[in-house]
């Protein structure tokens, strides 16, 4: 059987940046998974776009625990598909997030993800997202809600492949 | 921003400076993660997806699902291993529904727990490990992460199961109760080796 979990690319910052674009994402694989080690310039709300679409096609249920109490979030509606709740970036340490786009290259479904935030500090984060769209998924840009990325962070995009 | 990386000879040789949050090391590259196999379901629908003649060479297993169905609601997504339908799963859950987060369990079940709805238009998606699949002196326990936004509803689970049998699981059958997958629900079955 042939190995199905492949790396696509991987980015690191050598400068701050607003987002990071991954394109030009062939249709071989099954899922993707994005993996995120990143900091920001500010404490920086995190999420996805996909194929350079910021129209308000994206929504996300979120699960949040911050060490003292659990709650549940829900975004509608937004410019970006969001990934974190507590799982959010800031100056110095390092937040580590996980996404599984799942049947990104299908032309005929919506696309959903899961979503991994986690931050050491301040709590952790499950995510459910939505993006309306059909149309399959050729690129993803990680983006923030404000600041920027922060130079040495690392993105690392993987292909599932099916049977 | 710099990085760094302590290690015992950082006391002789001080502490190391990285550009990169890897810190110097290697990104991670899984490379035994196999696809087992995977079902498309076509057009007429599918009251349930099946796997069998699972091989026991793998470490653990990985379910990976985007699922669509007839059944708009909230009913129950569950797998049963081997065909056993007696009483003898037993499933926890932490979730969140957009406002409120809340926790469950059920005992006895004769299914194994891992995901609630099924929409016409917005997909379930589920990634489920069965760990030491194959281990024939334990139980077998499940974790999944699942979950459906409808842009205004929706909920997302983290899974945790056990299915008390200790025979190597060689079998998955994967159902709603309620109503069948539609056409283009997608699964694929993985191993991951030691």
């Amino acid at each position: 059987m042939a190995i199905t979990y492949e790396p696509i690319a991987t980015t690191t910052l050598t400068t701050s940046a607003s987002s990071v674009t991954f394109s030009s994402i062939g249709s071989g694989y099954t899922d993707l998974v994005l993996v995120i080690n990143a900091a920001a310039s500010t404490l920086a709300n995190t999420g996805l776009r996909f194929n350079s679409d910021s129209g308000s096609n994206y929504s996300s249920t979120i699960l949040a625990g911050n060490g003292s109490a659990a709650g549940s979030f829900r975004y509608s509606n937004a410019t970006y598909g969001q990934i974190n709740y507590y799982g959010y970036l800031e100056t110095t340490r390092i937040v580590n997030q996980v996404v599984h786009i799942m049947n990104y290259s299908n032309s005929t479904t919506y696309k959903s993800y899961l979503g991994r935030a986690n931050n050491s500090s301040n709590g952790t984060d499950a995510t459910v997202g939505i993006w309306r769209n059909t149309n399959a998924i050729t690129s993803v840009s990680f983006v923030l809600n404000t600041g920027t990325i922060s130079s040495g962070s690392t993105f690392s995009l993987y292909g599932i492949a099916a049977a | 921003m710099g990085v760094y990386k302590l290690s015992a000879n950082s006391v002789k040789n001080g502490r190391t400076i990285y550009g990169s949050m890897l810190a110097g090391n290697t990104a991670f590259l899984p490379t035994d993660f196999e696809s087992i196999a995977t079902v498309s379901v076509g057009s007429g629908g599918a009251s349930n997806v099946e796997f069998t003649s699972i091989p026991s060479t793998f470490a653990h297993l990985q379910v990976r699902i985007m699922s669509l169905g007839s059944y708009a609601g909230n009913q129950s997504l569950s797998a049963t291993y081997n065909n056993d339908t007696g009483s003898n799963y037993s499933s926890h859950w932490l979730t969140g529904n957009g406002s409120t987060a809340s926790a469950g369990t059920t005992a006895n079940d004769n299914i194994q727990y891992y995901g609630f709805g099924l929409w016409a238009s917005e997909p379930v998606v589920s990634v489920i490990d069965i760990l030491d699949y194959a281990n024939t002196n334990k139980y077998k326990t499940m974790r999944c992460l699942t979950g459906l936004d409808r842009n205004g509803s929706g909920h997302v689970y983290l899974f945790s199961g056990s299915w008390r049998n200790t025979n190597a699981i060689t079998s998955i059958k994967i159902a709603a109760n309620s109503g069948n997958f539609n056409q283009y629900s997608h699964f694929a079955l993985y191993g991951i080796k030691a």
